[in-house]
């Protein structure tokens, strides 16, 4: 994989953010069927946070991040977003956030180009083209714009996946597992990136495993377990207690099965 | 952003996705002339039963194609979970749904133009004089058939065993299109020539029906 | 989903047994109207008897069809469990119904005029019908999540109610175009007969509300299960 040689993406293009988003979960439940994913989270994240979701698979920390994104309705319980003091509706929000997600949530079928011009259009930026082309240098895909995804490695689908996320200059970018598939490389690349934009005030809510590299810009590390909110180093605490327990916990965790 | 905007927007990566490959047209297209070809085989048809059954062969063979082609419509955005991309932007859920409709009538309607021809040929049947009442009646039928399988194709791709559940869905939703099609196009290929009011309007309110149900309705398919 | 855990509560009998009786009784009244109190038919003798059933659950189905689309939609907007509960019981005993009334009309048609089927307007409507709701049938076994089953099936279901009129004139008006020899109808009823046919069709309701509420008992209760086994997954933890 050649090393991305631009310069690292801002919150957006236009390379001004707007602070970013925060947002409050009274008593979230989730049911699907009959395994209860969420039960009764509440939480209240600070602009510019850098959230750190740990625990195991199960634990739902991807439910959490679908709820955030609007794209699961909670079977109870609440969320809300604002933006410095004024609340936020449903539609505004949906503008505001950037979701990458375990899957890549880009067409095989198109090119790297047509796809973010697709989803520049779908959010209604202006000059969709010019943006979908502004997007690609700094992930390093300028090169690739018209290659289709199909023919991409997994650390270039990851990038342009980031690109995707990146092309409506988000206040809120929510990371499911980011660095799962990425060589050392790219995994550095991923931590520098999110330095750069947790820099940029973006709030940003990842899930992780607790590997390294993209731990450094970390401001708070929540454990989930079944469901439930068992650890939260808070808004000003260290975060780094967490979340080496975390790793402990996985490496115990790991040799016990 | 407006509904007719993201619509048209999903449209034209539907449809540019489908004529890139053209391996589904192609397809379509070829599985479209078995079934008429097979057809042919279980009766010997002499020139006049051929006009009595062809209509009927025709539309036969359009709703087994459709059935089949409009499968991918929802499943390929299942394969980078691009549906949740496209849930994700600020857009009214139902122009996904919308634009996969708009992509698939236009895909069907175009295999049913290139077919035509072949089936004039092969049915020896004069259709320039009668083309513009065909090409309705084609439209008509198609957007029920586009309409209702796309609906399925999301309802199906929920479910398991999907290839077989969509034509078993579908199929028997659309039999009134089937008998409404097939006789207006035995209608208008008459000698005379008519368009039956009847089966026009009927076509005309299956496809109001059911596309004000997909928009009141259709949303809910693609929930989590 | 909206369900009520009532964990402890002492067991109710699914049906009660005056509303037993009460079933009992009517179609007992439904058989002697059928086989006693309405003559004879002229041309058609015994076997025409079965009309009585034979029609009464026809129209019965037809209620229950109506249940199915009220169901679907009040779930599609309350998402209260209870409305997925009253749709795949509706759904099951009208399958049962259309079942009856496709299988009675052949018993009927064979010894009167000589054929097992005939693809008139009323048969083949019937019979599209029956395959419309096994299919709503189909659709939910292949689905597990209960949530989305019950979504997704309620959207199949409304799709498929709004198709039944639909059913109905094409092929009607199919056959009028087309004309075969009609059987089974025709010909006015003595009043006796159509006091039979009314107290025959309350029966069938009689019948088909017991089993509605049976079936509706028994998805309540998986749904129940289902909420205990979640209570007792949360605590053992």
């Amino acid at each position: 994989m050649a090393a991305p040689h631009a310069s690292l993406p801002n919150v957006g293009p236009n390379g001004s953010s707007n602070g970013g988003l925060q947002i409050s979960y009274s008593g979230i439940e989730k049911r699907y069927g009959m395994r209860m994913a969420l039960r009764g989270v509440s939480l209240e994240i600070e602009a510019g946070e850098c959230v750190a979701l740990v625990g195991h698979n199960g634990s739902g920390k991807t439910t959490l991040l679908k709820i955030t994104a609007l794209l699961a309705r909670p079977s109870g319980g609440q969320i809300s977003f604002s933006s410095g003091t004024s609340p936020l509706s449903t539609g505004d929000v949906k503008h505001r956030i950037g979701m990458v997600a375990h899957h890549t949530l880009v067409y095989d079928e198109l090119t790297a180009e047509e796809n973010l011009v697709f989803f520049a259009k779908l959010f209604d930026l202006p000059d969709p083209v010019a943006r979908a082309r502004q997007s690609l240098a700094p992930v390093g895909l300028a090169r690739r714009a018209d290659d289709l995804v199909r023919t991409f490695s997994r650390g270039m689908r990851q990038r342009l996946a980031i690109a995707r996320a990146l092309l409506a200059s988000p206040q809120l970018l929510l990371f499911d597992e980011p660095a799962a598939g990425l060589d050392p490389e790219g995994q550095q690349w991923l931590g520098a990136t999110l330095a750069n934009l947790h820099a940029g005030g973006c709030t940003i809510v990842m899930s992780t495993h607790g590997r390294n590299e993209t731990q450094g810009s970390v401001t708070r590390a929540i454990r989930l377990e079944g469901g439930e909110v068992t650890h939260d180093s808070g808004p000003k605490g260290d975060p780094y207690g967490v979340l080496a327990m975390a790793a402990v916990r996985e490496t115990a965790e790991g040799d016990a099965r | 952003m407006s509904l007719a905007h993201s619509t048209a927007t999903i449209l034209a990566k539907e449809l540019r996705t489908e004529f890139r490959s053209r391996e589904l047209l192609g397809t379509t297209i070829v599985f479209v002339l078995i079934v008429i070809v097979l057809f042919s085989f279980t009766f010997d048809p002499t020139s006049s039963e051929s006009r009595r059954f062809g209509p009927g062969l025709l539309w036969l063979s359009f709703l087994f194609a459709g059935s089949l082609m409009l499968q991918p419509s929802f499943l390929r955005e299942q394969t980078n979970d691009t549906l949740a991309a496209l849930r994700l932007a600020p857009i009214d859920p139902f122009s996904i749904l919308a634009g996969k409709m708009a992509a698939n009538f236009l895909f069907l309607l175009l295999v049913e133009l290139i077919l035509l021809p072949v089936f004039a040929v092969m049915y020896n049947t004069a259709i320039l004089p009668v083309l513009p009442e065909l090409v309705l009646v084609l439209a008509l039928g198609t957007i029920g058939l586009a309409t209702t399988g796309t609906v399925f194709s999301a309802v199906s791709a929920q479910a398991r065993l999907r290839e077989l559940l969509l034509p078993l869905l579908l199929l028997p939703v659309l039999a009134p299109v089937l008998i409404a099609s097939t006789e207006a196009t035995a209608a208008i290929l008459r000698d005379p020539s008519e368009l039956s009011r009847v089966w026009v309007t009927f076509l005309v309110a299956f496809d109001v029906i059911f596309l004000t149900a997909t928009w009141l309705v259709g949303e809910y398919l693609l929930e989590e | 989903m909206g369900t009520e855990t009532q964990i402890g509560t002492p067991s109710r009998a699914i049906v009660s047994l005056p509303s037993l009786l009460g079933v009992f009784l009517l179609l007992a009244a439904g058989t002697y109207a059928a086989f006693v109190y309405a003559p004879t038919e002229a041309t058609m003798g015994l076997i025409q008897r079965i009309f009585y059933f034979h029609i009464a659950s026809g129209w019965t189905f037809f209620v229950s069809f109506f249940l199915v689309f009220v169901g679907s939609v009040a779930f599609l907007r309350t998402r209260a469990a209870k409305w997925d509960w009253l749709t795949v019981a509706s759904a099951e005993v009208g399958v049962a119904f259309v079942t009856v009334v496709l299988v009675t009309g052949p018993i009927w048609a064979k010894p009167v005029w000589g054929i097992w089927w005939t693809w008139d307007a009323r048969i083949t409507s019937t019979f599209m019908l029956w395959v419309l709701f096994v299919s709503y049938l189909v659709l939910r076994t292949l689905i597990d999540d209960p949530e989305r089953r019950g979504v997704v099936s309620a959207v199949f279901a409304i799709f498929a109610c709004l198709d039944v009129p639909m059913v109905y004139f094409s092929i009607w008006w199919f056959r009028t175009q087309h004309p075969q020899p009609v059987i089974g109808g025709g010909g006015s009823l003595d009043p006796k007969m159509w006091q039979a046919t009314m107290v025959c069709w309350a029966a069938m309701l009689a019948v088909m509300a017991v089993l509605i509420r049976v079936r509706y008992r028994l998805e309540a209760l998986r749904s129940e299960v289902d909420a205990i086994r979640l209570e007792a997954s949360r605590h053992t933890r």
